[in-house]
């Protein structure tokens, strides 16, 4: 059997999801031996692959090129995993919505600082009004919610996943788990 | 008072009216009102003083076509005027006994030949503010003859006989209601009168209790002495100032004859009765948001049973009915309980008040008889859709009905008919609507009045509206993907099944309906973005999120 | 002769068992430990049977009824956990996490919230619905006590407890429908100097959810313990 194409994507989100899957330890060996590694934060790919069977996302929606991303993850992407809250339900990112992305930008770039206080405009993506969970832009296969999902639940869910076997996901995690 | 007492009043008005020649009925209700119908008043009062002929000008409750006001009705020869102006007045009174003015009169034949006055038999024929015109037309005599010659026991019987349902929209049985407080243990127990008409297009309780309070009052007594209870309380909306006002009036004369107060028509019979008045909250409507609400408290439903048959105001047995259900009272004491189970449609029973409004020739109030056919109504006594517009839907029952299409028009009207259309007869709300209404629009303005309706106590309605309202904002604007409208579908089950009160568990009627006949014009609006009627505006960005980049 | 009985029998999920008159079918559900879920209910408060999830369904009444308030009746078949109430329940518990600015993570509540385990016991992966991300306050003015309306679900249990237990009634609802809001008094601050709380506290330990808590314990390590009330109830009774 050919191996599975993995893929890992970082959206707004804080990383933290990557770091408790790559606490999967050892048992990322194990892993490995059934799946590549195609394109992630910890690997040197620069363009996502065109076909890609298992991608993983972190991070919630929040810039227009985060909506262009997961566009075109999903476009390449067989399964598509909400990986943590922030994929899931917009957790902390989202946390802007209620006053909206000037008073953030202001209170992050204007009032707390003391250096030639300016929002930046170039090279960042623009943001969008409000942050949303990326099952709002595109079809997403499971959601695996987590603040961030543990090692063990990576473990069993990407097991699970790959084995096209049984998975209670309620079982394993949950909201801010 | 007694029975001879009230005849003599009765005659003795009779009397008085046979001093004049000529009745000129001026309709003062609210739509004639607005059109200057109190200068058209005062004109006819001027007119008539100057004039020869004994002339007597009357203000009266509201006479049904309103779209056709200020409305004027001759006596004795029954002439009707529409669109009258003050001008008009010296032409009126000059004309009297003659032919009359050509350019005033107006046909209508069509329009009250269909309809069967019981509740509004008074309608534009008394003054509401004087209690002797009600008197002269058989008033309190159901509750004075019933008093001296009945059994409360017989008085539930003969409700029970006569067929009536309640008029306020769920149509349970008035009778199987009024026997059950009776029933109910409890020395002390109350008869509420739910005025808190609120409806979007809807007043027919409001010009009952406008143009015949005395009625509503009667109807109050009689089911007092029916049920054992000896305090009374109607409450009205605020937003009805001139039905406060009337009620008061009224109140204040029934007591002052002694219809209302202790012993009255010299029995045991005590009864009186309160006006309090609701804060405009649609929810009110619903029996224990209203009864929280009598009794100070805010005004959120509860969960039912304990019903308010056996524990309502204050806990006691309390009986409540609606404005018209208690307009019917009367004429069912005098003219029996058969009278009027013979007449309406097989499980409903007697005559059904609606307020005809929208794209509709001759808007107003209208009294039919049950099992008339939704066609005959719209079309001959409503005179149709005008401009040369394509009918496409009633709605009836207000927030908590749906809509009806053209395919439907020719099944009778009845609780059980509305209700298997995905309707509901409701109060009595009945607005049409031509090709120019978005039915997408239409389900979007009921969810939003329901979601700022809800009192907030229960997640489904207090959630679950201002959601669909979110989702069906998105289908309007062009926003809106298949995924939303199948979540819509779920929201609607689960706000309809799993709501606390009536509100909620009716709130996605109109949201069904138009699914279930127009669910063309929901898919126009997602996979075309296109509006069929025109009526709503497509956003540019067709994202699932309206996004705003920012610099 | 027939003697009248007071006890009932009736089933329950197919489970055959016994009641006294007067009980509602959650309290003989519970002692039989078959679990209905509920936010609104709390042993040893009123009912108000509002949040619609203790929903269960009777044969022969086609009305779905909250087991909390409905007592039971002599030969009652009832289903807790059918497909139909499941669907409910998670579409109920989505309503709630979308309504308002759940945020598990950060929540001083993370691991002890009824709304987050219920959101878990019920199979809750996400929720379909948008979320309103509605801009609501925090009021931090009293010395002991916030409340964060951001995690509020409207339960009224504190409305409740302060007006039946402690007999203040510092906490009601104010507004309608979306709008509604819990407030102390008039809805003065909470910390207002002219506050009718008396600080002791009832209404922290029985919100269900992170919106109320104290804040000399900060962190998601401090569970509340509604327990109290049952016992201080019938202490009250004893006396």
């Amino acid at each position: 059997m050919s191996k599975l194409k993995l893929a890992t994507v970082w959206l707004d989100g804080c990383s933290g999801c990557h770091m408790s899957f790559l606490d999967m330890d050892e048992r990322l060996l194990e892993l490995a031996e059934v799946v590549d590694v195609v394109y992630s934060p910890i690997v040197d790919t620069k363009v996502f692959p065109d076909e890609v069977d298992i991608t993983l996302v972190e991070g919630a929606v929040a810039s227009v090129d985060d909506e262009k991303k997961i566009k075109k993850i999903r476009e390449h992407s067989k399964m598509l995993v909400a990986m943590g809250d922030c994929a899931v339900t917009g957790n902390v990112p989202a946390m802007r919505n209620p006053i909206g992305p000037e008073a953030i930008l202001n209170r992050a770039y204007i009032e707390n600082v003391s250096a030639q206080p300016q929002i930046p405009c170039v090279v960042v993506p623009k943001l969008l009004r409000v942050v949303r969970p990326i099952h709002e832009f595109v079809k997403v296969d499971v959601f695996l919610p987590g603040c961030p999902p543990s090692a063990d639940t990576f473990h069993t869910a990407l097991t699970a996943l790959v084995k096209s076997g049984p998975l209670d996901i309620p079982a394993l995690t949950r909201f801010g788990a | 008072m007694t029975i001879e007492e009230l005849e003599l009043i009765a005659k003795n008005v009779k009397q008085e009216n046979d001093k004049y020649d000529y009745e000129v009925n001026v309709c003062m209700d609210l739509a004639c009102a607005s059109q200057g119908a109190g200068a058209l008043k005062d004109a006819l009062v001027k007119a008539a003083e100057t004039s020869e002929k004994k002339v007597l000008v009357r203000r009266t409750g509201c006479m049904g076509p309103c779209s056709h006001g200020p409305l004027v009705r001759l006596d004795p020869d029954e002439t009707l005027y529409h669109h009258v102006h003050a001008e008009s007045a010296e032409a009126i009174v000059k004309n009297l006994g003659e032919a009359p003015v050509p350019e005033l009169q107006c046909d209508l034949n069509e329009h009250f030949d269909k309809q069967v006055r019981v509740v509004l038999e008074n309608a534009g024929y008394i003054d509401p503010e004087k209690i002797d015109d009600y008197i002269a037309r058989d008033g309190y005599k159901a509750l004075l003859t019933m008093l001296v010659e009945m059994t409360p026991n017989g008085v539930v019987h003969r409700i029970t006989e006569s067929g009536l349902r309640g008029r306020g929209g769920g149509g349970y049985p008035t009778g199987l209601k009024w026997s059950t407080v009776a029933k109910a243990n409890g020395d002390v127990k109350y008869v509420v009168c739910n005025g808190d008409e609120g409806d979007p297009g809807a007043f027919m309780d409001r010009s009952v209790m406008e143009g015949d309070p005395h009625r509503v009052i009667e109807g109050m007594a009689i089911a007092g002495y029916a049920v054992g209870a000896s305090k009374g309380f109607i409450y009205v909306r605020a937003e009805y100032p001139v039905a406060v006002s009337r009620l008061t009036t009224a109140l204040r004369e029934a007591r002052r004859h002694g219809l209302l107060g202790n012993n009255i028509a010299n029995t045991p019979f005590n009864f009186d009765v309160e006006i309090r008045l609701g804060a405009g909250a649609f929810v009110c409507g619903e029996e224990t948001a209203l009864i929280a609400s009598i009794e100070g408290r805010r005004g959120t439903p509860k969960p039912r049973p304990p019903y308010p048959a056996a524990s309502g105001l204050w806990g006691k047995p309390t009986l409540i009915n609606n404005v018209e259900t208690f307009a019917n009272i009367a004429p069912i004491m005098r003219n029996g309980g058969k009278w009027f189970f013979n007449m309406g449609s097989e499980r409903s029973k007697g005559t059904k008040v609606f307020a005809l409004t929208g794209k509709i020739a001759n808007t107003g109030l209208v009294e039919v008889p049950m099992g008339i056919k939704l066609r005959e109504i719209i079309e001959e006594i409503g005179g149709g859709v005008p401009g040369g517009h394509k009918f496409k839907a009633v709605q009836t029952g207000g927030p908590s009905g749906g809509c009806i299409p053209e395919e439907m028009l020719d099944v009778g009207v009845s609780y059980d008919a509305l209700l298997k259309m995905g309707s509901i007869m409701g109060s009595g709300g009945m607005i049409v609507m031509d090709d120019t209404s978005c039915m997408v629009n239409v389900a979007r303005y009921f969810i939003e009045f329901c979601m700022t309706e809800s009192c907030g106590k229960c997640i489904p309605c207090r959630a679950g509206t201002a959601q669909m309202f979110t989702l069906l904002t998105r289908i309007c604007n062009g926003t809106g993907t298949l995924d939303d409208l199948a979540l819509l579908e779920d929201l609607c089950s689960t706000v309809k099944e799993t709501s606390l009160c009536g509100l909620g568990q009716t709130a996605p009627n109109p949201v069904l309906s138009t699914l279930k006949y127009f669910r063309d014009e929901y898919m126009e609006h997602i996979l075309h973005k296109r509006c069929p009627a025109g009526v709503c505006q497509m956003e540019a960005v067709n994202s699932a999120t309206s996004i705003e980049v920012m610099a | 002769m027939s003697v009248e009985t007071d006890v009932k029998t009736l089933v329950i999920d197919e489970q055959e068992v016994s009641a006294r008159a007067g009980q509602t079918i959650l309290e003989v559900a519970r002692e039989n430990d078959i679990n209905i879920p509920t936010l609104c209910h709390l042993d040893g408060l009123s009912d108000v049977g509002a949040c619609r999830l203790c929903l269960v369904e009777i044969k022969g009444n086609n009305k779905l009824l909250p087991a909390c308030v409905t007592a039971v009746q002599e030969g009652m078949e009832i289903s807790t956990s059918s497909e139909r109430l499941q669907k409910h329940r998670r579409t109920i518990l989505e309503l709630l996490f979308a309504e308002r600015n759940h945020v598990c993570s950060v929540c001083v509540s993370n691991g002890h919230c009824e709304l987050q385990t219920l959101g878990q016991e019920q199979g809750l992966t996400h929720v379909r619905l948008p979320y309103r991300n509605p801009n609501l306050s925090v009021d931090a003015s009293n010395e002991r006590f916030t409340v964060d309306h951001n995690r509020c679900i409207l339960c009224t249990r504190c409305v409740r407890v302060c007006a039946e237990i402690e007999g203040a009634h510092v906490w009601d609802v104010m507004g309608r429908g979306i709008n509604s809001l819990i407030i102390t008094d008039l809805h003065e601050k909470w910390g207002s100097s002219t506050s009718t709380c008396t600080k002791c506290g009832k209404c922290v330990q029985v919100c269900p959810t992170g919106a109320l808590f104290d804040k000399s314990k900060m962190g998601s390590d401090h569970p509340k313990s509604p327990d109290f009330l049952p016992y201080l109830n019938l202490m009250r009774e004893a006396q």
